[in-house]
């Protein structure tokens, strides 16, 4: 493993499957028991350091690293570093003078943790916890691992996802991730909201949906905000929904066994609909719990070897 | 003051004598002496007219915290420039006939190179109004060139008026072409790379729309329209069209945009960060043909120092820009002459002749530009194309360090530059 999370390109195969291999092992150890707790990060000391506001990833990040026992510190920077005062430099040397061993960063800006990696301003190991429309590599892992619980694994599986893939740091990390991992992924939008360049991206692409659904052993809704229609990206959320919406009629071109996902937080009605949400075989709220599993393994394998 | 400049190769011809006295060029032959003159053995180096630099961004007044016109033209200097057109968008703007004249007065006083003044196009470069351009053109400043740079003259009402107004006193258009919806918070060149690193993209049909309509509308009211910094191939071609139709255009390309491309974005370090974006290999390739066929007929730096705390930063938050002043020829060395696509007499007419004269400034008794032959004003730089050096951001001259260039060996050494006969730089340093 390299000694930062920042792409999911940073993970090979063997990589990858070390960590979803090791989320299972934590799942095993905690899950069910009265103490969740492992000593194993005992006395580190974890830094979630948030740019954004985003209580789900933060929350998630916070249960792995004490269940792993480590010190977590959370800083909330919300704002620019050019409106807000304290630039991101600044920021890093005050947590590397505070001894951090690891940093978790969600950032607005693309690349800020990859800055904070590389530009020798702090030693710790770097996770990037979402960075603007670039990656957000644990919620790939997360739905990796789900997806392998319910399909095996995951070699020549069909990975459908679904919306709006140009803003979408989710869809940039499953791309990577769910290919190296040997599935074969299809990305479906309207053309609009497919990045330029797509086309040399590792997946099919479409702006159809009902005809990447019959096959898909999985399909993965991205959130899509309603803003985006004042950019013209769509008509209007009601056109949004009826093109790319899962809906019950879809939902029903599925595979049987086929399971449905979703990073949240969902707009229900706009890219899925309730009953689609709520059905037997949508994985979302299990999504949430494999996160606090698959980011213990993350901060274990980056922190537990160094002294 | 007389000076005897001995063996140096002018535009890398037979090694001549040039006798330098009263600010111009007294005598070019061999064997050449004069009583009392310094001697300046330049056997071994190349003799370029001094450079013209149509494109620079000396900060002054406003942001004296990233350069000066004092550290600014030092930094040109030591480039081997003895002009600079110090563009319009400083605080206060560049757009009343007081600034331009505050800075044409600066220049002359730190007296590093002539320093001529852009003026604003509109009124605060807010693309509504034009600015006064006849009062800055009529100024002691003689503002002949125009720009809003930073921000395009996206108005096609306005640019046209813009262009027929300044027919009255031979003034030039310099368009910063790009559509600004286009390229509402654009971070780097679009493409396949812009889309995995999540950067926003600033398409090249953002430049190419912009320069396809400012060539026409230039043809239609028949005047001069000069483009800024091109960057793509779609930009050179239709430059190239335009100039087979006879269309009063001139275009300009920066050293940068002619070697180092998008690919260096994905370090997320800002000093890469310029606009228009660093582009594709195939687009540097188009760039530099464009400047070997003339169809380029100029380089032009686009210094645009910055604090480190601007560069220091998130990729969305930095500022765009590189310097560029110290190490143009350089990169002009490595780029086109080491490649074999100019000599050094292309160079001396992209970088001395081109430039001056679309900055009008290659008349008069400060005209620039000039060939190094009797009689002319004695404006210019010796160069050592032998050696190469280590470029080092905390030893430039500018007061800023972006630097897109640190640590990277570039061909080529400024060993003195002249100004009207004067030595601003002797031994590669500030006379």
């Amino acid at each position: 493993m390299k000694r930062h999370l920042l792409t999911a390109a940073d993970l090979d195969r063997d990589d990858a499957t070390l960590v979803l291999d090791t989320a299972a092992e934590m799942a095993r150890l905690t899950e069910g028991r009265s103490v969740k707790k492992l000593p194993t990060l005992r006395g580190r000391t974890v830094v979630n350091l948030f740019f954004e506001d985003s209580t789900r990833t933060r929350t998630s990040f916070e249960l792995a690293a004490k269940r792993l026992s480590a010190d977590v510190v959370n800083f909330s920077a919300k704002g620019s570093s050019v409106s807000k005062g304290e630039s991101l430099k600044d920021t890093a040397l005050t947590l590397e003078a505070m001894g951090a061993d690891g940093v978790v960063v969600r950032h607005w800006a693309s690349g800020a943790p990859h800055r904070l990696a590389y530009s020798g301003w702090i030693r710790s190991s770097v996770v990037n916890a979402g960075d603007g429309t670039h990656e957000h590599p644990t919620q790939a892992l997360l739905d990796a691992y789900t997806l392998r619980r319910h399909l095996g694994s995951l070699d020549g599986r069909r990975i459908t996802v679904v919306g709006d893939v140009l803003h979408s740091r989710v869809a940039r990390s499953n791309v990577l991730l769910l290919t190296t991992l040997g599935a074969d992924v299809t990305l479906v939008g309207p053309p609009t909201l497919l990045p330029v360049g797509v086309d040399g991206w590792p997946c099919q692409t479409s702006y159809e949906l009902d005809p990447a659904l019959a096959k898909a052993d999985a399909v993965m809704m991205l959130r899509v905000q309603r803003e985006r229609m004042s950019a013209a990206f769509f008509p209007s959320a009601r056109e949004y929904s009826r093109r790319y919406g899962l809906d019950a009629r879809r939902f029903a071109l599925l595979p049987d066994d086929a399971v449905v996902l979703h990073p949240g937080p969902m707009n229900r009605g706009m890219e899925i609909t309730a009953d689609v949400a709520d059905s037997d075989r949508s994985v979302i709220v299990e999504q949430v719990t494999n996160g606090v599993y698959v980011r213990m393994a993350v901060l274990y394998l980056l922190l537990g070897g160094a002294s | 003051m007389t000076w005897v400049v001995s063996g140096a190769r002018i535009l890398g011809g037979e090694p001549t004598d040039l006798l330098l006295r009263d600010g111009r060029v007294e005598d070019a032959g061999t064997g050449l002496d004069s009583a009392g003159a310094q001697v300046l053995d330049a056997h071994g180096l190349v003799a370029l007219p001094g450079l013209v630099d149509l494109h620079t961004h000396l900060r002054e007044p406003g942001r004296e915290d990233a350069e000066t016109v004092e550290t600014g033209t030092r930094a040109a200097a030591l480039g081997g420039f003895t002009a600079v057109h110090a563009m319009a968008n400083t605080d206060p703007v560049a757009d009343t006939a007081g600034v331009v004249e505050q800075v044409w007065r600066l220049g002359r006083d730190a007296g590093h190179v002539d320093v001529r003044p852009v003026g604003a196009v509109t009124v605060g470069l807010g693309g509504e109004r034009l600015a006064e351009l006849g009062a800055m053109a009529d100024s002691p400043a003689r503002v002949r060139v125009f720009s809003d740079d930073g921000r395009c003259v996206s108005d096609a009402m306005l640019m046209r008026r813009a262009l027929e107004y300044v027919k009255a006193f031979d003034g030039v258009i310099a368009q910063h072409a790009q559509e600004p919806r286009l390229t509402e918070d654009a971070q780097m060149n679009e493409g396949e790379l812009a889309g995995r690193l999540g950067l926003r993209g600033w398409p090249s049909v953002a430049e190419e729309a912009i320069v396809a309509r400012d060539v026409l509308l230039a043809a239609h009211v028949r005047s001069h329209i000069h483009l800024c910094h091109v960057s793509t191939r779609g930009s050179v071609e239709i430059v190239r069209v335009a100039k087979q139709r006879g269309f009063p255009v001139t275009a300009e390309v920066t050293p940068h945009h002619l070697l180092l491309t998008d690919d260096l974005a994905a370090s997320y370090d800002p000093r890469y960060k310029v606009n228009p974006p660093l582009r594709t290999a195939d687009d540097v390739a188009a760039l530099r043909e464009g400047l070997a066929d003339g169809t380029i007929d100029a380089v032009a730096t686009d210094h645009a120092p910055h604090p480190v705390e601007d560069k220091e930063c998130e990729w969305d938050a930095a500022a765009f820009g590189m310097l560029g002043l110290e190490t143009a020829l350089s990169v002009v060395q490595a780029t086109m002459v080491d490649t074999g696509l100019l000599d050094w007499a292309g160079v001396a007419e992209r970088l001395s002749g081109a430039p001056a004269r679309i900055g009008r400034c290659d008349t008069g008794d400060e005209a620039q530009g000039r060939p190094l032959a009797s009689g002319e004003p004695a404006n210019l730089v010796l160069i050592d194309p032998s050696v190469s050096r280590t470029v080092d951001a905390r030893e430039l001259a500018s007061l800023s360090r972006n630097t897109p260039y640190d640590g990277r060996s570039l061909p080529g050494r400024v060993v003195a530059t002249f100004l009207r006969g004067r030595p601003t730089v002797l031994d590669g340093k500030l006379a």
